[in-house]
């Protein structure tokens, strides 16, 4: 992690309101991870306990933690293969939204052409398509044209889903860029595709990154987009959603399982939020153009 | 196994070879046009990719969807605007269009302001890292946990038996009774949309960060050195600059909020009067089997947003007059 | 992004571009023998337990079966007939389901897939009937479950089985805080204890007939004799333990929790012979902590009456590999594997060899009964049932909208059969 660059006048500012900043945030901090603590406290005891007592109570002695939830997710058949499904399937859907997207909103944020806000706010508007409404009709077609069931069906379905927010996004900040930066590369005799690969795109790395961190995480947390387009009659592709949605049984009581699951299956993501923080840096674009 | 995890590496590496093999052959092929041609052309081959994604994806279906919307419950035969009437008139979905309504009010006001603020004051101390993800974490855990999280915090059991659920603990506590908080209507629905908050507000959080980040110091701190306090650098500079960052959210907030399934299917399955239109329109497509009212209740779901569409398009004309 | 030497970017995008199309062509199917796609609603313990049951089939035949579990298989099926990609069997959601995709088409007749003669004599007729659709069989029971059983903790209960309902709802409450213990908490499909309870009532108050015709959609739900069904449950939610809030609150799976506390919270739960593992799971009782009676009659003119339950399986691709599983599936050899496991009854005759004595004593319930009819619930249009587990919810938390809630269910059952 980088330091950040902490802005001079930090130092003159009076403890009391630096103490403010701390308590505030803490305070914040303690009501979002106060839930989370509890399941993460309830995945180490066992069924009954949980049934029993509140989850406080295991911080008190007699203590009564128990691992057999998480060997019991571990040891599940098929999960270090559903993994790598779940990796097969979110990183090059991921890969394929943000480079689309980039390319089309930077086209929408920086080249004029007839109804381009049009346009533009019907690929927004799709946003609001529920992805129920979307499944039979797709299906139908992608089954005709044979690729249905096979990975490629799955990463152009999430970056299809995936594009009106993509390029909402992308497009608002690509707009937002310094206008002077492009001008001068124009009088430079620079076309709009040095303009993009050059200037646009690295100035657009903190946005990149949210937007890799979002598709990657809705991705790799989906469970009906994979299911229906890779369907049944190829489960060995099925990504790890699906494996531990499957660890209770239909009655749906061993909500026991689920909870160690959760917390192994959210590793990856967090660490992909971890990794790609260093992007979200100050100065980037400030230091490319004065004031 | 090796084989796939050599593909995948293939597929990361290839797509972006081939998009940019894409862009560079567009410009080879728009050298053979004069100069005035090619600003014309240059953008349609852009967003052809995305354009194309979009159409079979999101507008074939919609157009499916809308035809259907007049039909019957097997999609065969045309009935006019009976579904969409029925909509309207069904008791069980004016209630989900109110709580609909609660929905996109409460969650879009809490997520973006509350996103807002933990921006601002994360991107002032050295733990920020630590604080965002603490933040991220309910949205990284899937819907799944997350409904299996606020079960247990909002769990209810018998008064004078021993409380398992975190709030009514503390409730017990302070030597009030336990509440049926998901059970009890109207305000259940509250409860479920804090859900909804929790989850999201780290969504916000992490785009406004990038577009604070993307505030240049200098302008900060010439304000600094001028006198300006923090609520005015925030007012003056921070705000304004911010706004169409806090839009683009806030607008994707809302139709997320519209959209919002997952919390109600999972806490209460629509019991205890939280349904909302996504959820009816589940029920009528995969519990009734009706194509035809669940289309319409996807129509009506797409005409909800024009206005926001509108009122974008307008916003975005006036940047353009700024820029 | 780097800039790539004019010449090579022409060769990179089409290299890329021919491998992703390699890429696409998915994985291949795993070499020897076929497989055959299974998918169902199994998951944890009992898709353990549907694997254990086929495998014996796969070592004999070399085939492999792989299976889905998911808990949205209405989503996955209902696509999967309209866009013709589905698995080759199928553990379906229900009987109403069942009936519609026999009826398209969809599923393949069985007549020629089993082994008819040995099924009709193995199989009790209810189950053989219930699989049936214009008269031909399309779908057959993995396994079944017997409904309508009063649990108790023998250490607090020690009056024998009573005699008539009313003995059962004047039994003395000793020292549990009241009679019953109800949760009809469950996710989707919350309330569908409850109409467990509600079809009980109505197939020994009213008789197998009115019985029929109310499943069936010709017997009004705004009628005397389903109102007074409705109102048996009131009786028995009035003495529930913890009252409305705790009782549509509480999951079914820790229903009964409060049986094997101290002191206890009731004396009685109502629930179906599958209930057991989450006695031990979730309310943490041992083997002999639990035991059951029937539910009594309540009219003598139909002495003798069960309702039970199972999970059916239907055919949706015609491949050899499929029709024989299939077969397999249906033979007691098959079903003994899951009884022995627990948890589960067999609707197949031959199958004798019950883990413990609870399951046993159910078996011989379910084999011998007088008038058996399939969970009614199960039997109506799937928005019907729908609409029948939140007609339990909300009568849980307001009796006093019982006239309201049966006119809605009659509006539903017109709806649901297309009026």
């Amino acid at each position: 992690m980088t330091a950040l660059p902490r802005a001079a006048g930090d130092a003159r500012r009076p403890i009391w309101s630096r103490l403010g900043l701390h308590v505030a945030l803490l305070v914040i901090m303690a009501i979002w991870l106060i839930p989370t603590l509890a399941l993460f406290v309830n995945s180490f005891r066992p069924a009954a306990d949980v049934s029993a007592s509140g989850w406080w109570t295991a911080l008190a002695p007699p203590w009564d933690f128990t691992l057999a939830n998480y060997e019991h997710v571990l040891a599940r058949q098929g999960l270090g293969e559903a993994f790598i499904n779940s990796l097969f399937i979110t990183i090059p859907a991921t890969v394929i939204s943000v480079m689309v997207a980039a390319i089309a909103a930077y086209a929408f944020a920086w080249m004029d052409f007839p109804f381009r806000n049009v346009l533009f706010v019907i690929v927004v508007g799709l946003l609001v398509v529920p992805l129920q409404s979307t499944l039979i009709p797709v299906l139908r077609l992608l089954a005709s044209t044979g690729i249905a069931g096979s990975y490629l069906a799955v990463w152009l379905a999430h970056t299809g889903y995936g594009l009106p927010f993509a390029v909402y996004l992308l497009r608002n900040y690509m707009g937002g860029l310094p206008k002077e930066v492009f001008e001068s590369a124009a009088i430079d005799g620079a076309n709009p595709m040095v303009a993009f690969f050059r200037l646009a795109l690295p100035m657009s790395v903190p946005v990149l990154a949210s937007l890799a961190i979002f598709q990657f995480l809705f991705i790799w947390n989906d469970l009906l987009v994979s299911l229906i387009y890779i369907g049944a009659t190829q489960s060995q592709n099925l990504p790890m959603t699906v494996v531990v949605a499957n660890l209770v049984s239909s009655l749906g009581g061993e909500t026991h399982f689920l909870t160690a699951a959760a917390f192994l299956t959210m590793a990856l993501p967090l660490v992909v939020f971890l990794a790609l923080q260093r992007y979200f840096v100050r100065g980037i674009t400030g230091g490319a153009v004065k004031g | 196994m090796d084989q796939r995890l050599i593909q995948a590496a293939i597929v990361v590496i290839g797509v972006p070879g081939v998009l940019i093999g894409y862009v560079v052959l567009a410009e080879r092929l728009l050298g053979l046009f004069e100069e005035r041609r090619r600003a014309r052309i240059r953008p349609w081959i852009w967003i052809a990719p995305a354009v194309l994604f979009l159409v079979v994806f999101l507008v074939y279906p919609t157009f499916n969807t809308i035809v259907l919307s007049f039909q019957d419950k097997a999609g065969q035969a045309f009935v006019g605007l009976a579904n969409y009437e029925y909509f309207f008139s069904n008791s069980d979905t004016l209630v989900s269009l109110r709580n609909t309504v609660l929905w996109v009010v409460l969650m879009t006001l809490g997520v973006v302001g509350l996103g807002l603020v933990i921006a601002i004051l994360v991107d002032r101390v050295r733990y920020e890292s630590i604080a965002k993800s603490v933040i991220f974490v309910p949205l990284a855990i899937s819907f799944v946990a997350a409904s299996i999280i606020w079960t247990f915090m909002y769990q209810f059991r018998a008064p004078g038996s021993t409380q398992t659920g975190t709030l009514n603990a503390v409730l017990g506590l302070v030597g009030l009774g336990p509440e049926a908080f998901i059970q009890t209507a109207p305000f259940n629905n509250v409860f479920l949309i804090i859900v909804g908050i929790w989850m999201w507000t780290g969504f916000a959080m992490v785009i406004l960060s990038a577009g604070l980040k993307g505030i240049s110091t200098e302008l900060l701190e010439a304000a600094r050195v001028d006198g300006a306090n923090e609520l005015q650098v925030f007012r003056g500079i921070i705000f304004p600059l911010l706004l169409p960052t806090i839009f683009v959210v806030g607008t994707t907030i809302v139709i997320t909020a519209l959209k919002s399934f997952d919390v109600i299917y999972t806490m209460t399955s629509g019991n205890f009067d939280t349904s909302v239109i996504a959820f009816q329109m589940y029920k009528e497509m995969f519990t009734a089997g009706h194509l035809g009212r669940a289309s319409a209740v996807a129509i009506v779901l797409l005409v909800t947003i024009i206005p926001f569409m509108a009122h974008n398009i307008r916003r975005f004309r006036e940047q353009e007059a700024i820029r | 992004m780097q800039r790539r030497p004019t010449g090579l970017r022409g060769v990179v995008a089409l290299g890329a571009a021919a491998m992703l199309v390699a890429v696409a062509c998915g994985t291949g199917t795993p070499s020897g023998g076929n497989k055959v796609t299974v998918i169902g609603t199994w998951g944890g313990a009992e898709q353990e337990a549907f694997l254990a049951m086929v495998k014996p089939w796969e070592e004999k035949t070399g085939n492999v079966v792989q299976y889905t579990g998911t808990r949205d298989i209405n989503a996955v099926l209902t696509t999967g007939v309209a866009s013709g990609i589905l698995p080759d069997l199928a553990g379906l959601p229900g009987p109403g389901q069942m009936f519609e995709w026999g009826k398209s088409g969809a599923l393949k007749p069985l007549d020629d897939v089993l082994d008819i003669e040995t099924y009709k004599a193995e199989t009790s007729p209810a189950f053989v009937d219930l699989g049936t659709v214009d008269g031909k069989i399309v779908g057959v029971f993995i396994k079944s479950a017997l409904k309508g059983l009063i649990w108790y903790n023998p250490g607090d209960y020690t009056g024998g089985a009573p005699a008539s309902w009313d003995d059962v709802m004047s039994t003395s409450t000793g020292g549990a805080e009241a009679l019953w213990c109800v949760g009809i908490e469950s996710g989707a499909a919350s309330g569908w204890p409850g109409t467990d309870w509600i079809e009980d009532f109505v197939l020994r108050q009213s008789g197998p007939d009115v019985y029929d015709a109310w499943v069936a959609g010709t017997h009004a739900w705004a009628s005397p004799e389903i109102k007074s069904a409705f109102e048996g449950f009131g009786e028995v939610l009035d003495a529930s333990y913890g009252g409305a809030d705790t009782v549509v609150s509480t999951n079914f799976g820790d229903g009964a929790n409060p049986l094997f506390t101290d002191p206890p919270g009731c004396v009685f739960h109502h629930q179906a012979s599958f209930i057991t593992s989450f006695f031990k799971d979730q309310g943490g009782a041992a083997d002999g902590d639990f035991d059951f009676f029937p539910m009594p009659d309540i009219n003598p003119a139909y002495a003798g009456a069960f309702t039970g339950a199972g999970d059916l399986f239907g055919m949706f691709n015609d491949k050899p590999a499929a029709r024989d599983l299939l077969k397999y599936l249906v033979t007691a050899e098959a079903q003994q594997i899951w009884v022995s496991i627990g948890g589960a009854l067999s609707g197949n005759t031959k199958v004798t060899d019950y883990p413990d004595d609870v399951s046993k004593r159910s078996a011989e319930i379910l084999g011998s009964a007088k008038i058996f009819r399939f969970d009614g619930g199960d039997l109506m249009p799937t928005a019907l049932q729908s609409a029948f587990f939140g007609a339990i919810v909300e009568f849980a938390q307001d009796q006093s909208k019982l006239d309201e809630i049966l006119a809605g269910l009659d509006e539903a059952s017109t709806a649901a059969r297309g009026g």
